[in-house]
């Protein structure tokens, strides 16, 4: 397999509104971004990857062909994913499987979504149809409550709290204040997220990700490419993926699957996964980690951009990526290890709930925003360093379908 | 077409925004599934056992997912405990009406995996994990999964 960098990267500032500018323009605006920064024209380019989720959000279909031939890269070889809110994760992998294979020496990954086009009880009811439509989605299940469960559990049986979720959100509002790309930057405390309108108990409006319009670009090379097109180039050093039911009931109630830096003594008489964690986040780290050489994730990565649909996913994450222990993710947050500057900060520009979710644009912002960190390179973007982490040298970006029906975790490194 | 009786309804002029509204009539086919819900009619709650990898489903299926082959249906038991749950105050916009709502994951004694359902909890009892419920079937039969609901057990 070739090595395959990212060399360039853009973003569409993501609102709750874009009526002015349709997914066509907002991926333009990545695009353009991302060939304007790293001085790369379109005959650079050798072919592309679409990621959205939903023709029912566009109210279009084919969507991913119609944004390629309007940000001029008709002719080229190109293809939509879609993997629920993991399709930008799994784009981004398929990018990255388009140049490690020789299919393409530059591959131009790009996604998006225009979720302000339905409200928000329509868009809560056509994301539910991503969950069975004969057993679950007829019993009024939709996203928010079926991550509910997952937290309710996930509370019973490691005593997380709902003060320890809420944390993830005053961190990543908080951190969202210095990014100028970011929809939801605000100044919140604890008591501000269990105050505010409840949802599906335990989790309130403000532990609940962000519906957006929003589009971000990556665009990949091989060594050989990224060596002429870009001064500093980032490694991907590694794709992990897994998959899970898409049911949560028939999820099993057996053994973890252990990270090196664990042991079965950790685990003695926990029944895993159940509904109180996700396995396919858990193997898609495993295989990412082993790729890469990783033992121990806590001490090996400098920063994460994880999958923080819901506070308590963010929470959950901690743990199937092996940066604690299962049980441990409520104190990991607790004790501030995942803010900025801290043991191992997470969506330093903030995440999902703050910095946005335009669904398929969602893992490929991600793998922006990592790539400009790995890059040093976040000043230059957020004209502010506030948010740079320190030194950063390898990342990790993470992102779900559905309840872990799909997973992907990548890795990056300077 | 009903918007040109009513007119067309614009929300902004710059940029020009209109109302699309787009539906379908989805003929749905529970297919291999059919038997679960016609035996809700019945009374009974099937689920589905894998003679080969001695594993009970608790939500019905036809194959099992570890071996491949064929399961049989099996009547689950009619009393469960709540494995985790949650009060609904926001729904899609198809369940609008009914909210507040509790959705819970139920375990049987003997059944490897869960089932979910809605919980119908008229005293407003305190709801918690281990609580026993037991599964009722609506009188009349809708042939949707809400055809059975569960309630707390006294
Ligand atoms: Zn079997």
């Amino acid at each position: 397999m070739n090595d395959v960098y990212i060399v360039s990267a853009g973003l569409s500032k993501f609102k709750k509104y874009n009526y002015d500018e349709d997914f066509r323009l907002m991926v333009k605006r990545a695009f353009d971004y991302a060939l304007n920064d790293t001085d790369i024209t379109h005959k650079d380019i050798d072919g592309s990857v679409s990621a959205y989720f939903s023709d029912h959000i566009q109210g279009q279909l084919i969507a991913g062909a119609m944004t390629n031939d309007y940000i001029g890269l008709a002719t080229k070889p190109s293809k939509r994913i879609e993997g629920g809110g993991a399709t930008g994760g799994l784009a981004f992998q398929t990018g990255y499987e388009e140049i490690a294979s020789g299919n393409m020496e530059t591959c131009a990954v790009y996604g998006f979504e225009s979720m302000s086009h339905l409200n928000t009880w329509k868009g809560n009811d056509v994301i539910a149809l991503g969950s069975d439509s004969n057993f679950d989605y007829p019993l009024g299940g939709f996203y928010t409550a079926y991550y509910a469960l997952m937290a309710t559990r996930h509370m019973h049986e490691f005593g997380t709290t709902h003060d320890q979720m809420a944390m993830v959100s005053v961190k990543n509002h908080g951190n969202a204040i210095h990014n100028p790309f970011a929809q939801s930057p605000m100044k919140i405390a604890v008591d501000d997220v269990l105050n505010a309108p409840m949802v599906a108990t335990p989790l309130t409006m403000l532990d609940i990700s962000l519906m957006s319009d929003g589009a971000a670009c990556v665009i990949l090379a091989s060594e050989e490419r990224a060596k002429s097109l870009c001064k500093n180039p980032v490694k991907i050093r590694a794709i992990g993926s897994s998959s899970d039911t898409m049911r949560l009931s028939d999820r099993p109630f057996g053994n973890v699957p252990l990270l090196a830096c664990e042991s079965e003594d950790d685990y003695k008489n926990l029944k895993y996964p159940g509904v109180h964690s996700f396995r396919a986040g858990r193997l898609a780290a495993k295989m990412a980690y082993e790729r890469a050489n990783i033992k121990d994730p806590l001490k090996e990565i400098d920063f994460a951009e994880l999958y923080d649909s819901y506070t308590s996913a963010e929470i959950q994450a901690y743990e199937d990526l092996g940066f604690c222990k299962y049980g441990e993710g409520g104190k990991f947050i607790e004790k501030g290890y995942s803010e900025i500057n801290n043991k191992l900060p997470v969506n330093p520009e903030g995440g999902l709930l703050a910095s946005g979710h335009a669904i398929g644009a969602t893992g490929i912002m991600q793998a922006v925003y990592a790539f400009w960190q790995l890059q040093h390179s976040i000043g230059k973007h957020f004209n502010s360093n506030r948010l740079q982490v320190e030194d950063a040298k390898k990342g990790v970006i993470h992102s779900h379908a559905g309840t872990g029906a799909y997973e992907t975790v990548s890795i990056l490194e300077r | 077409m009903k918007n040109d009786v009513k007119g067309t309804e614009i929300y902004k002029t710059d940029p020009l925004v209109k109302r699309w509204d787009y539906s379908l009539s989805y003929i749905h086919s529970y297919a291999q599934d059919s038997e679960f819900f016609k035996s809700l009619g019945k009374n009974i709650l099937l689920g589905s056992y894998c003679k080969k990898c001695n594993y009970k489903y608790g939500t019905y299926r036809k194959y099992c997912m570890y071996c491949g082959g064929e399961t049989q249906d099996i009547e689950l038991p009619l009393n469960g405990k709540i494995h985790t749950f949650t009060t609904c105050y926001y729904s899609g916009e198809s369940f609008m009406n009914d909210i507040p709502y509790t959705l819970i994951l139920v375990e049987f004694k003997g059944i490897d995996s869960l089932f979910m359902s809605r919980l119908i909890n008229k005293e407003n009892i305190k709801i918690s994990i281990g609580m026993k419920v037991k599964a009722k079937f609506k009188r009349l039969q809708k042939f949707d999964v809400n055809d059975v609901y569960f309630i707390p057990e006294l």
